[in-house]
């Protein structure tokens, strides 16, 4: 963003016009990149720009915001992620099987087709990637009333057998928006889970986001990280599942916590810190009795015991 | 401008500097609307003779030279900048002072300037201005914050006294973002910005000072108490929304 500095006067080329478009959309807050564009777009009053910039904006923002979209024949959502892209406007949904095709723009999902051999994981990793999905349906239909999840496998798709090292990783996206009550949010969770044959164990890394925007009469967000490390034991799919839900569980229920803990500490001692309720005298300023302080000042003034 | 002051209401709002910067490039034939619309966080310059600290602000801007509320002078020195009046000068002295006390009351710290000039209208403007780290690295007493910063900025229009009477017209704006973090809890981070109005006639027998002084009071109290109230409760609301407490699930509460 250093090049829109000091330009005044010179005219922006058009690629630093798409740059700060860019910008803006991708710091839209979960749900709003449309509202966000339709501003973008009457600024910049230019629709070559425009559309360049929504071009390679959308898709970057429909990835890291984890957005869902309906599949047309009614078969369920698929999760836009960078972990089930087949292509810029192709991803995979491993539950049914299918390859869905968006229109990042528009934030549809256009098409789905039957996804091929070579884009779908052996019956090995597929059972594992499987058992893990449906353990965690369970977890996240009773955590997030709005939430959808996806298992995806990103490393050694094609192992057939035991023996060697597979990975899989495991999304969680739930979104709010309410936008006739100023209010917008999402809960995002990715975890890779590496499965290690030779030592046995898996490895499980999670990363987690969290944001809401109140906009009422202002403008006020909440931009919330974590990341976390845990390890389990090499077992059965069955198995591993389970133990991979409980961690999964485990963490994001501490996490929760850690946010609620985060938000009761605001009025007592975090929010202190920048303005107290009260002065210090715990008593409204006495605005009608302002003399005294010019008064001490003079005599401390006087006296010659001031800074 | 609809659309720039559309995109300032959903930017991040510790984001708002590259915001406005980006807009003011994108449309430069706005730049004055945009500046004195879009509120930013304030910046401070250093009184060369007090060696005390002043906050800029468009209200005390002529060309690229700020005044300072301590010795009157422009920094960087200016020929024929603009002064308040010698009386309303005496006036804007006094409010540097007793708001000083105010500011460390509130504030434990912090800096704070007021700058007051002529309107059109035989009546005044006064801008009283508050900056605040409140990070541990800062002015944070109790040390929980890793970053901290409030900017308060209030804008007071005095009207010509008419029998005893005047009116006066307050905006404020409180612009903050704080963030925590640890090991349990990761990075927390809540910004915001919201500005509200008041508007009220009072007897001047009592003084400008002391009317203009209980109206920020009563004005930034309440802004300060509906950003941690209402606005970050709205945000904890739509957390527990995304993801229900235990308690919560427990209960089934219906879908709202």
């Amino acid at each position: 963003m250093a090049e829109e500095d000091e330009t005044q006067g010179s005219e922006l080329s058009d690629k630093q016009k798409r740059e700060i478009a860019k910008w803006f959309l991708l710091n839209s807050p979960a749900g709003e990149i449309q509202y966000v564009a339709r501003d973008v777009r009457s600024v910049l009053n230019d629709d070559n720009v425009y559309n360049t910039a929504v071009s390679e904006a959308f898709p970057l923002y429909n990835k890291s915001h984890l957005i869902c979209l309906k599949m047309p024949d009614r078969s369920g959502d698929v999760l836009i992620t960078p972990f089930s892209e087949i292509n810029e406007n192709e991803y995979l949904d491993p539950r049914t099987a299918q390859v869905a095709r968006v229109d990042h723009v528009k934030q549809v999902c256009t098409e789905v087709r039957p996804a091929s051999d070579e884009e779908l994981p052996s019956p090995y990793i597929e059972d594992y990637r499987c058992v893990l999905d449906a353990e965690l349906m369970k977890y996240v239909g009773e955590a997030y009333p709005k939430g959808v999840h996806s298992v995806y496998c990103v490393r050694g798709k094609d192992v057939e057998e035991p023996g060697s090292d597979f990975e899989l990783v495991v999304v969680i996206s739930a979104a709010r928006h309410s936008p006739q009550n100023f209010c917008n949010g999402s809960w995002r969770s990715i975890w890779n889970v590496e499965f290690k044959d030779d030592l046995q164990i898996v490895d499980v890394r999670g990363r987690i986001q969290v944001g809401a925007h109140y906009f009422e009469e202002g403008n006020v967000q909440l931009d919330a990280k974590h990341e976390c490390k845990d390890s389990t034991i090499f077992q059965s799919a069955d198995d591993s599942a389970i133990s991979l839900t409980n961690i999964i569980r485990h963490h994001e229920t501490e996490y929760l916590a850690a946010l609620q803990a985060s938000y009761s500490n605001l009025p007592d001692s975090t929010f202190k810190d920048l303005r107290r309720k009260l002065p210090v005298t715990r008593t409204l300023f006495p605005w009608h009795n302002t003399m005294q302080f010019s008064l001490t000042r003079d005599i401390t003034k006087e006296l010659g015991i001031g800074k | 401008m609809e659309a720039a002051m559309g995109l300032m209401r959903r930017i991040p709002p510790n984001q708002t500097e590259t915001a406005l910067s980006a807009l003011l490039s994108l449309m430069p034939e706005h730049s004055s609307d945009l500046l004195s619309q879009v509120d930013q966080p304030l910046q401070v310059l250093c009184d060369v003779d007090s060696g005390k600290e002043f906050i800029l602000c468009e209200y005390n801007r002529d060309a690229d030279s700020y005044r300072s509320p301590w010795s009157n002078k422009y920094h960087p020195a200016l020929e024929d900048g603009p002064c308040p009046s010698l009386e309303l000068r005496k006036l804007e002295i006094e409010a540097n002072e007793v708001f000083a006390v105010y500011r460390d009351q509130y504030y434990e710290g912090g800096i704070s300037s007021v700058y007051m000039w002529e309107d059109e209208n035989e009546g005044f403007v006064a801008c009283f201005l508050i900056k605040k780290d409140g990070s541990k690295s800062g002015h944070g007493r109790r040390g929980y914050l890793q970053e901290g910063a409030w900017d308060a900025i209030h804008v007071i229009e005095v009207g010509p006294e008419e029998e005893g009477m005047a009116h006066y017209c307050l905006t404020s704006t409180v612009m903050l973002s704080l963030t925590t973090n640890n090991e349990s809890s990761g990075t927390f981070n809540l910004s915001g910005s919201i500005r509200r109005q008041m508007n009220t006639d009072l007897s001047v027998a009592d003084g400008h000072l002391c009317n203009m002084g209980k109206m920020i009071e009563e004005l930034e109290g309440k802004l300060r108490n509906s950003l941690d109230q209402v606005y970050f409760g709205k945000t904890k609301e739509m957390v527990c929304t995304l993801r229900p407490p235990a308690e919560l699930v427990e209960m089934r509460l219906p879908d709202s």
